[in-house]
């Protein structure tokens, strides 16, 4: 019975087919943590009061979220110095306490046994601050000028007004600094380089210096006005303040400048939360980041990771299709060229740490070192190209995805058909029409194949990026307003990176622990939109080359 | 599927081609000459295979080769348009005279001389381009850009292929989209949208059905008044029907060469007989 059984071949299908299954099992699994972990971190989680009692049986007020629960056994408790009566098994949660500031921890475990009683007031309000993290509390006034403008029921809608006021003016500043200020700083270092450019050719001629000269005058005049501009944002922005009492009784004072949002989560309808939620998701992926990125969004780091892996395709594609034409169709086919084509595929094979390590060396110091003794002499010795940066790190992982093209590439031209190369030739085409106007044409969908697969794996990559560009907060991102636009030489923010950085390099590990998960999604999600892009854009040139399937 | 219809035929059942009917064929030494193959032997590495070739094909007629499989008419076809240069370790000797220019000459570009053979081949090998596009191929080579000269040009190129009418409102579709007998005429409008002086065909019916066949036989009779055709063939009925001169090979040997109606009713080797009775091959 058995034995027909295997012979039937059944239990083969049954193999493979669980084969799948795990394999599915495992990647919606990942990608349903990540999704959990990470999104749960945008909802306004209640705010709970404690009454708690201490082991040393004083009771103190706490007011937090619960993020954590756990069962520890009673023994651990006891071995760790605290009175435990029960002899099995305790909960204990962590929770979020906030306000750094007052008591200098974020967090803290309280045992289920201590809790005398647990309230969820509608008053209790979430304060996210753009310093020392979130603030929990209670809402005691609104102050202009330190004067109480609003008190009690009142405040709160004080509160929402003043809020809202100050957030524009905050906008306002944002965009005075970055954008006017920041460009008459670009156009002053500019002028800055070309006076020293000047002073490095030895000419002596007045009216270049003069001109210079008027146009610093010019800016600096200009930015004066701005700088007022400036000055009367902040004191407007100074003006408001209001004073909360947090749980231990304390009054704090919080000037509203520091504040990004005040909410009340306990008194939030669904409909509410869900319309924060939707509001904290697009601060995450179109803000900047905030607190040594552990709290804002990651915009800067989703577009370097585009901006890069875009310029590495640009340089990647040409280069491997180059390639692979001259191995496929002119060199003459020996051991020579089958000796190329196996060091190209193990090149493949090499650890990207060690591409870093030959981007560093060769690029960043040799080429980048060159490129400033010849092209930037004014700005040394401080660096243009000389120093990690995008383009570096967009060469060097184009380097390392090269192969995978070349391999791609050189499979599509072996496979387009002889008859066709045959008809062209017969019209009079040389053999380089042939190859651009059908051939390679032909192929596109293969080489398509090929910056799919280079996406995939450059996008991924993390270890070489930190020794060729990238670091964990950039001044400024690498497009923007100024001439020339795209700065190739400006360093960048890339989500790897920034996983790595917030996970176990930030000072408060516990509090960015869902930011960690969110940005793994949204590098999966950014990995997958760049490869569905391309698979879309094979995808329209196998329809239009379709010959190959006939 | 020749040798099984003809293997018992009597020699005489052909039928001597009825549009070569009543027309009174001229003995090949009488023509004006177009190409002139002398002494052609052509090696692939050490192996041989053609044998001292010579022959004259006449300008403005349709010249046949029949043969068994591997005979090496395929390859002195490719000689006459130096298609066997991308072969690998071919190596030709003799030469072949283009209007009494030689073509293997050192001097000559091999893109022209391309230009000036034309060549259809065995399965037809449109482009992955639009139909019009598949045309204008051979002017855009040429540098024509003038939107008007490439209309022009295309359709009198269609026309002539005899698929203007089947084409015409969708020009800018695919070529993928035409059947086997159209692609074949496509392709052979192709080749003559550069105006060649000769078109080489390399058994251009054999992957299609009996009508495109046909069509395409039709359509070399029309073509032959304009330019030099060379046809390789299996199919003996076909050559019989549309050839003018016939030339027989066997193992890389030229084993008779002359007018098509004497070649099949009146040969003057026993080889050919015993071919083109069917008595092997």
């Amino acid at each position: 019975m058995i034995k027909q059984w295997f012979k039937s071949g059944n239990p083969w299908i049954w193999l493979t087919a669980s084969a799948v299954s795990v394999s599915l099992i495992l990647v919606f699994g990942l990608l349903l943590l990540i999704a959990a972990r990470g999104l749960g971190h945008f909802w306004p989680a209640t705010v709970v009061e404690f009454d708690y009692k201490n082991a040393d049986q004083s009771t103190v007020r706490l007011i937090g979220e619960i993020q954590d629960e756990e069962t520890v056994s009673a023994q651990r408790l006891r071995d760790a110095g605290l009175n435990i009566e029960s002899d099995a098994e305790v909960t204990r949660y962590l929770i979020k306490t906030g306000n750094r500031d007052v008591d200098g921890q974020d967090f803290r475990w309280i045992l289920k046994p201590g809790i005398e009683a647990q309230r969820t007031p509608k008053t209790l309000m979430t304060v996210e601050r753009r310093e020392w993290g979130n603030l929990y509390g209670y809402l005691g006034a609104v102050q202009e000028n330190q004067q109480t403008v609003a008190e009690g029921k009142d405040a709160w809608k004080a509160l929402q007004q003043r809020l809202a006021r100050t957030t524009t003016l905050f906008t306002q500043i944002r965009q005075l600094e970055k954008g006017a200020i920041g460009s008459i700083n670009y156009k002053l270092e500019r002028l800055r380089l070309r006076e020293r450019g000047l002073e490095l050719d030895g000419n002596t001629n007045p009216a270049p210096q003069q001109a210079i000269k008027d146009e610093r005058a010019a800016l600096n005049a200009e930015y004066q006005g701005l700088q007022k501009q400036l000055s009367d944002l902040y004191t407007a922005i100074k003006r408001d303040q209001m004073l909360v009492t947090v749980s231990d009784g304390q009054t704090v004072t919080t000037p509203l400048a520091k504040v990004v949002h005040a909410y009340r989560p306990n008194a939030m309808s669904l409909l509410d939360k869900l319309g924060f939620y939707a509001a904290k998701l697009w601060e995450f992926v179109s803000d900047e980041p905030r607190e040594a990125n552990t709290e804002g969004g990651i915009f800067p780091a989703i577009f370097g990771t585009v901006m890069m892996v875009i310029i590495m395709s640009i340089m990647v594609v040409p280069f491997g299709v180059v390639a692979a034409v001259y191995l496929r169709e002119y060199a003459r086919q020996g051991p020579l060229t089958r000796l190329i084509r196996i060091a190209v595929n193990n090149l493949a094979g090499v650890p990207s740490i060690v591409y870093g390590v030959f981007g560093l060396g060769f690029f960043v110091y040799f080429l980048g070192g060159n490129l400033d003794q010849l092209f930037f002499p004014e700005a040394l010795p401080a660096p243009t190209f000389g120093t990690p940066g995008l383009m570096w790190a967009s060469l060097t992982l184009a380097l390392l995805t090269v192969p995978v093209v070349i391999v791609a590439t050189e499979e599509g031209l072996s496979r387009i058909p002889k008859s066709v190369r045959e008809g062209s030739l017969a019209l009079g085409a040389t053999k380089a029409e042939t190859l651009w106007r059908t051939v390679l044409p032909m192929a596109s969908p293969a080489i398509m194949t090929g910056l799919i697969l280079a996406i995939a794996r450059a996008a991924g990559e993390v270890a070489p990026l930190m020794l060729v560009g990238v670091v964990k907060l950039a001044p400024a991102l690498p497009l923007d307003g100024n001439m020339p636009f795209l700065h190739l030489d400006r360093k960048f923010m890339h989500l790897g990176f920034h996983i790595y950085d917030v996970g176990f390099q930030s000072p408060n590990v516990e509090a960015a622990r869902p930011l960690v998960y969110a940005t793994a999604l949204l590098l999966v999600l950014v990995i997958v939109v760049l490869n569905l892009a391309a698979i879309a854009i094979r995808n329209r040139l196998r329809e239009k080359y379709h010959a190959l399937e006939q | 599927m020749t040798a099984t219809t003809t293997r018992s035929t009597p020699t005489h059942a052909f039928d001597i081609g009825h549009m070569t009917k009543g027309r009174v064929i001229p003995r090949v030494e009488d023509e004006t000459p177009c190409i002139e193959v002398k002494d052609l032997n052509l090696f692939y590495g050490e192996k041989q295979a053609l044998h001292s070739i010579n022959m004259v094909i006449p300008k403005q007629r349709v010249t046949a080769y029949i043969g068994p499989s591997g005979c090496g008419k395929s390859t002195l076809l490719r000689c006459i348009n130096r298609m066997n240069d991308l072969v690998d370790g071919v190596r030709i000797e003799g030469e072949i005279l283009l209007d009494e220019q030689d073509i293997y000459a050192k001097s000559v570009n091999v893109a022209d001389l391309r230009r000036r053979v034309g060549m259809v081949f065995q399965k037809p090998n449109p482009f992955p381009k639009t139909i019009f596009e598949n045309v204008a191929y051979g002017l855009r080579l040429q540098g024509v850009k003038d939107r008007r000269t490439l209309d022009e040009v295309v359709e009198n190129a269609l026309k002539s292929a005899a698929l203007w009418d089947e084409v015409k409102d969708r020009m800018h579709d695919s070529a993928f989209g035409l059947s086997g007998g159209q692609q074949q005429r496509l392709v052979i409008a192709r080749a003559i949208a550069i105006e060649p002086e000769v078109l080489l065909l390399d058994e251009p019916a054999s992957a299609l059905d009996p009508i495109s066949t046909l069509k395409i036989e039709e359509l070399i009779y029309e073509l032959k008044d304009k330019y030099t055709i060379v046809i390789v063939t299996h199919n003996m009925q076909q050559a019989a029907r549309v050839s003018d001169y016939t030339a027989f090979m066997y193992m890389g040997d030229l084993i008779e060469f002359g007018d098509t109606n004497t070649l099949f009713t009146n040969p003057h080797k026993k080889q050919t007989e015993d071919y083109i009775t069917g008595r092997y091959g």
